[in-house]
């Protein structure tokens, strides 16, 4: 069985108890944040303790343990310290929930790590679920109309979702007879590659679960309710929706996809067109639509949608790759690295700005350099990296993923790609003029604790490190893409 | 005459569309989520009927189902408790009254 290997997700559940104990316990709530945050970082240790070796099968093919489940493991860990270091401030507008929302945090974390590395149906459904309920409850957190609105379109559409993912995952272990991704693999590695047997129901099962994980990502025409939800939460569950939840989604579809459907290639070729296809139409809706917002959470939401259809062009360029596909794989890891910080550079910023009251509007923002010169950096950092401005990581991303796709005989998905950049410049310039030309309405400084600060240094140095020294991270994504097991 | 695996597939497809249709088309919510468990149940009765045909020695497909039950009656929990917050807060489970937040 060795459930050893699975050390740092039960050190999470358990840190989840104890988030709740110790809200039961103590008056004093920075005790429990300081709970999670000791418990994160032991799993962060237990995850150093099991890394390195060769992928390891665990509890009879249910999980797995290889780099590329580590690099998540580790992706997600960081992500959610950030997010707890991040909202100090924030969660006082909370205070009668402050356990039940870190213990929900650190259980999405736990899902999303198991996601990483499941490798069965049964694991796959679990942890995802895990990681979706525990967001449904985060997203209606705060008491009002907008977060009960959004919480309860994000729980509807998410079950019909659930439920389309299941009825993939049948398709899939009925054309395979297998529900471990090994299993399926060796089933699809016996289809002769002329042979259309099997071929379009294989194809329907993976149409509804790219359906399924196109939802959690966002990805156009399944992205209705980001908008909506990401205005509606909390600002910082809103932060960690668009890294844990879309990365984690990105992570188990890649698995499942690569490398147990990599053959036929006719097959690989179908999904991978198919991935293209949607990826074109996520980029150029969620940066069409993004233009015209006012509410800076629903911007950043399209924005994001059109940040998953970059993601989708290496997911894509990974099915049009046949066998070569370690390369593909790693620019995607590396864009996805690269997302992350800017995600968390610019929504801290707003996270900060929102401890009291809202400030959703784009003009809230007016000034915000001369107000926090800290926070204005932070911002223009964070969406020059989105929009792919030279020295930053995410031009770094955007090269690597184009040039795969490239290679990969997907020359028209990255013209339409270009195009979509220099259109996302407009709306992501527009944000960083209003924060350093505009009149703010107040002079009054942002004051924010030593966590926010934190988060917002760490940020800026991951989106600079990344961009200007992309050879100490690659070598990371690299290490995640070897050695990878199904 | 015994019912082979198209019958079963056919039927699972047929109530899959069904609740699908409901989920779309319906005002409640929670008759919403009654759509969804429908979704849910024909996708079990393909992975119960692809074991029992494909696979009649291991019972994987039936381990999947028995565990999918689990997590979708957790979903609706959540669900649930997610519509009362809701009834409290505007006094109405209506879906299409469900409209402060667009673009």
């Amino acid at each position: 069985m060795n459930l050893d290997l699975l050390r740092p997700e039960i050190c999470m559940a358990l840190t989840a108890l104890a988030a709740v104990g110790a809200d039961l316990l103590f008056k004093r709530k920075a005790i429990v944040t300081a709970v999670c945050l000791a418990g994160i970082a032991a799993a962060t240790g237990l995850t150093f303790s099991i890394m390195g070796n060769a992928p390891q099968i665990i509890a009879n093919r249910l999980f797995s343990l290889d780099d590329y489940a580590i690099f998540f493991k580790f992706l997600f860990l960081g992500l959610a310290f950030i997010v707890i270091v991040a909202s100090v401030d924030y969660v006082n507008r909370m205070k009668d929930f402050h356990g039940e929302f870190h213990a929900l945090l650190i259980t999405a974390t736990l899902g999303a790590m198991l996601t990483a590395s499941a490798t069965d149906i049964i694991s796959i459904l679990l942890s995802v679920e895990l990681t979706a309920i525990s967001f449904y409850a985060l997203v209606g957190f705060l008491k009002n109309g907008k977060t009960a609105e959004s919480s309860i379109k994000y729980v509807l559409l998410g079950a019909i979702n659930s439920a389309v993912l299941l009825y993939g995952f049948s398709m899939l272990f009925g054309f395979t007879g297998s529900t471990v991704l090994s299993g399926m693999e060796r089933a699809t590695a016996a289809i002769p590659s002329g042979g259309a047997a099997g071929g379009a129901g294989l194809l329907f099962g993976l149409m509804l679960v790219i359906a399924g994980f196109g939802f959690k990502i966002a990805a156009v025409p399944f992205h209705m309710w980001a908008p909506d939800v990401y205005e509606g939460a909390p600002t910082p569950v809103t932060l960690y929706l668009s890294t844990a939840s879309k990365i984690a989604g990105f992570a188990v579809l890649t698995r499942i996809l690569v490398t147990p459907f990599m053959q036929p290639v006719a097959l690989a070729r179908n999904w991978g067109i198919i991935l293209a296809g949607i990826a074109a139409l996520t980029m150029t809706t969620g940066n069409l639509l993004a233009i015209p917002q006012v509410n800076i959470k629903r911007l950043l939401s399209y924005s994001s949608i059109a940040q998953s259809g970059y993601m989708l062009v290496a997911v894509a360029a990974l099915g049009m790759s046949s066998s070569n596909f370690l390369q593909a794989r790693s620019s995607l890891l590396y864009f996805i690295l690269a997302f992350a910080f800017a995600e968390l550079a610019v929504f801290t910023a707003i996270v900060v700005m929102s401890r009291n009251k809202p400030a959703d509007l784009i003009s809230d923002y007016a000034g915000l350099a001369r107000r926090s010169p800290l926070l204005g950096v932070a911002m223009t950092l964070g969406l020059l990296s989105l929009m792919g401005l030279p020295p930053l990581a995410g031009f770094m991303g955007k090269f690597y993923v184009f040039t795969q796709a490239a290679q990969h005989g997907l020359l028209w998905l990255v013209i339409i790609a270009v195009v979509n950049s220099v259109v996302s410049a407009y709306y992501y310039l527009r944000i960083i003029k209003t924060i350093w030309t505009d009149e703010p309405a107040s002079e009054e400084p942002v004051s924010s604790s030593l966590g926010p600060r934190f988060a917002l240094a760490f940020a800026c140095l991951g989106i600079a490190v990344l961009g200007v020294a992309p050879a100490i991270i690659t070598r990371f994504s690299e290490f995640g893409s070897h050695m990878f097991m199904p | 005459m015994t019912a082979g695996l198209n019958n079963y597939l056919v039927l699972s497809a047929v109530l899959f569309s069904i609740g699908l249709y409901g989920a779309l088309s319906r005002k409640n919510a929670v008759v919403v989520l009654m759509c969804v468990e429908i979704m849910l149940n024909a996708a079990n009765l393909s992975l119960v009927a692809f074991s029992r045909f494909v696979t009649p020695v291991a019972l994987s497909g039936q381990t999947v189902a028995i565990f999918s039950i689990t997590a979708a009656a957790a979903e609706v929990a959540v669900g649930l408790a997610v519509v009362i917050a809701l009834y409290r807060q505007r006094g109405t489970v209506d879906v299409n009254d469900i409209n402060l937040l667009k673009w």
